[in-house]
């Protein structure tokens, strides 16, 4: 019988699953909004990913030996997923991006609530940068943009390829667009001509700070949420006068490149599906050992804990 | 001895351990007052000094108030700002007109108001809180206290240097603690050199394992962040914990006594990049990142507060250093955000990134 790995990236927009073989080929994959519960996302992606099995009838050929969890959400959802490997994003996506692409220079990554920059040579991250302070310029910015405009993100790509004429948009700070755009809005710039400005600043604003003080090589591959906006990848194409490749999965990088970790981990454990049917709770206190008040969360399966964390010292009282 | 007197209580605010010399310091030079160690330093300090403060002020000034105005609640009437280069000149008068709006009454000494440290100056003032502080038993204390903090400079950059080798967890913590615990009591050269040997003896009867594979990386930027280790979320624990061995330049004996001396090397030696010092502690990061780079360091980790504008003028540099030596550099800038998921994210994966880099023989 083959073996499967499992890998879910918990991002704080959405979430990606994906089952992959032994020989890193994507066999089941799923995304959705993660709508801040990564407990019941990530039931429901288990769930979704066993009907997606049942309906291409591999179901009982599935034999999940090895779990990675990764995204802001990975901690947690690792301890309910009882995963092997417990990775940040910037590893794991670099992991993923190098099985797809092994010739890969600079990978753009823009995400729900933050975006990097990685630098690969030879296969080996060399060097990266993500967003700091705030998340402008991230898909944070252009859902809620996008929301303010009438029109659904997914659309937001489509719509700005028919504009020539992108309208000049601050991307700086969210506040500074906002006003910028009800300001072009109102003088008469039309829907297309806003919607191709913000993809444009978005672009700006990645570069600028992000990217900044970075040289970015071929091959560039471009991936996250926001990948899938058209109008994004086109800018970056004219910004930096490159081919930007865009992966069919290029939201599903992280997860892939987490799955790939828990394969090569060396840890067999057999996976379970019937995670939806248990019962998560997690509770948070307050320590009152010290006037520090460490926020502490407590991971409860079944009523049982399971795990823990969140406080600085051993001073923790239960 | 004045009865009015013998009410004061003394207060100045925290960073890293330094607490311990200058309590040693005070309660010597003021054995007339009482001195109060502030509360150390939580998430309530971050949070009243955060309250009273403009907002896009630099994050020690926030700390230090935070520090004051619990010293204040505990009943101190002197208290002690220490001045110097870069805004941090500017914050004694904007805090004390700040605790004054607030209601409070104190009395506020600022160290360094000069350029340089003017021992008679501060002879003075220091005489009108004790009238009967003796000038040669003041020097005596002042340079006591100048070796007592360079012997804490001295361990901790042991400790810092070593911890990552430890083998039974917690020995250094507990052997840091109870050196900084005695060092407050420590009253004259004598006791101060035996307290030094037997620390160092302590030292070297701890177990360690130098056969194991670390990664190496230094510190740099500004001071406060480098120094508290409370501002920058404990990251020089964190990198030990993780397996890195820390290098850090900056220490209250460097800021006082070598600083001024070093401008002139370390322009030399950044000459390649910089030609005018950049202010603060800008032109250190620069010139102790090149040197970091030269002596084979896996990567370099830069911390600074929210808006520090010397930092901000060294990082361009620090990116053209990082792409010509190929080494890593991540930048980090604290504030008074309380989630340090993103810190931690981003440190693991620099390990990460450092180790892989290694492995293939890059560095």
């Amino acid at each position: 019988m083959s073996k499967h790995y499992l890998g879910v990236d918990i991002g704080s927009i959405s979430t990606k699953a994906i089952v992959m073989d032994e020989n890193n080929n994507i066999i089941l994959d799923k995304y959705i909004w993660t709508q801040a519960n990564p407990i019941l996302a990530t039931k429901t992606i288990i769930n979704d990913l066993k009907k997606e099995a049942e309906d291409k009838g591999i179901v009982d050929e599935l034999n999940i030996v090895g779990v990675g969890t990764t995204g802001s959400a990975r901690k947690l959802v690792g301890s309910m997923l009882d995963s092997q490997v417990v990775k940040n994003e910037i590893t794991a996506h670099a992991i993923g991006t190098l099985s797809i692409y092994p010739d890969v220079r600079t990978i753009l990554e823009i995400g729900g609530q933050d975006s990097k920059i990685i630098i690969i040579q030879d296969g080996v991250v060399v060097d990266y940068a993500m967003n700091t302070l705030c998340a402008a310029g991230t898909g944070a910015f252009l859902s809620s943009q996008a929301q303010r405009l009438g029109v659904k993100i997914e659309d937001l790509g489509d719509i700005s390829l028919k504009s020539n004429n992108p309208s000049k948009i601050a991307a700086k700070c969210t506040v500074f667009a906002e006003s910028d755009l009800v300001h072009k809005a109102q003088i008469g710039h039309t829907k297309e001509d806003i919607i191709a400005g913000l993809c444009k600043a978005v672009v700006s604003n990645y570069l600028n700070n992000v990217g900044k003080g970075k040289n970015i090589y071929d091959k560039v591959v471009f991936q996250g949420g926001v990948s899938k906006n058209e109008g994004v990848t086109r800018y970056f194409k004219e910004a930096l006068q490159k081919e930007v490749y865009v992966d069919k999965n290029s939201h599903l990088m992280g997860a892939l490149g987490v799955a790939i970790l828990a394969r090569k981990s060396d840890q067999e454990k057999k996976f379970n599906f019937d995670i939806s049917e248990q019962d998560f709770i997690t509770k948070g206190s307050e320590c009152s050992g010290c006037s520090n008040n460490c926020e502490i969360i407590k991971v409860y399966k079944n009523g049982n804990i399971i795990d823990r964390w969140g406080n600085r010292c051993e001073n923790s009282k239960t | 001895m004045n009865d009015i007197l013998k009410k004061e209580i003394i207060s100045f605010p925290h960073m890293g351990n330094y607490y311990s010399p200058i309590y040693s310091l005070l309660s010597r030079l003021f054995n007339n007052c009482k001195i109060l160690i502030p509360a150390k330093i939580t998430k309530k300090t971050m949070e009243l000094g955060e309250k009273h403060s403009p907002d896009f002020v630099c994050t020690p000034f926030k700390y230090n108030l935070g520090n004051f105005i619990e010293s204040l609640e505990k009943g101190a009437t002197v208290l002690i700002q220490a001045g110097g280069g870069c805004r941090f000149g500017y914050y004694a008068e904007l805090q004390e007109q700040i605790l004054r709006d607030l209601g409070y009454n104190f009395t506020f000494i600022t160290l360094l108001d000069a350029k340089k440290v003017d021992v008679f100056r501060l002879y003075k003032k220091f005489k009108l809180i004790n009238p009967d502080l003796k000038f040669h038993s003041f020097i005596y204390d002042f340079l006591l206290t100048i070796k007592m903090i360079n012997i804490l400079d001295k361990i901790e950059n042991i400790i810092r240097e070593n911890i990552v080798f430890e083998v039974n967890e917690g020995e250094f913590d507990k052997l840091h603690r109870d050196f900084v615990y005695k060092l407050q009591f420590v009253g004259d050269f004598k006791s101060l050199n035996i307290l030094y040997k037997d620390t160092n003896e302590k030292i070297k009867n701890i177990v360690i394992d130098k056969n194991k594979k670390v990664l190496k990386v230094g510190i740099i930027g500004e001071l406060y962040t480098e120094m508290e280790p409370f501002s920058s979320f404990f990251i020089e624990r964190e990198l030990s914990k993780m397996g890195m061995q820390v290098k850090r330049y900056t220490t209250v004996t460097y800021l006082l006594f070598e600083k001024g001396k070093a401008e002139k090397v370390l322009l030399e030696r950044a000459k390649k990049y910089i030609k005018f010092p950049l202010g603060a502690d800008g032109t250190e990061s620069v010139a102790h990142s090149i040197e970091l780079c030269e002596d084979g360091f896996d990567g370099i980790i830069h911390t600074k507060p929210f808006g520090c504008t010397p930092e901000i003028n060294a990082i361009p540099i620090l990116q053209k250093i990082s792409r010509d030596y190929n080494v890593p550099i991540i930048y980090f800038t604290f504030d008074m955000q309380t989630s340090e998921t993103g810190v931690k994210t981003r440190l693991e994966a620099f390990y990460d990134m450092i180790k892989m880099k290694k492995e293939a023989g890059y560095v």
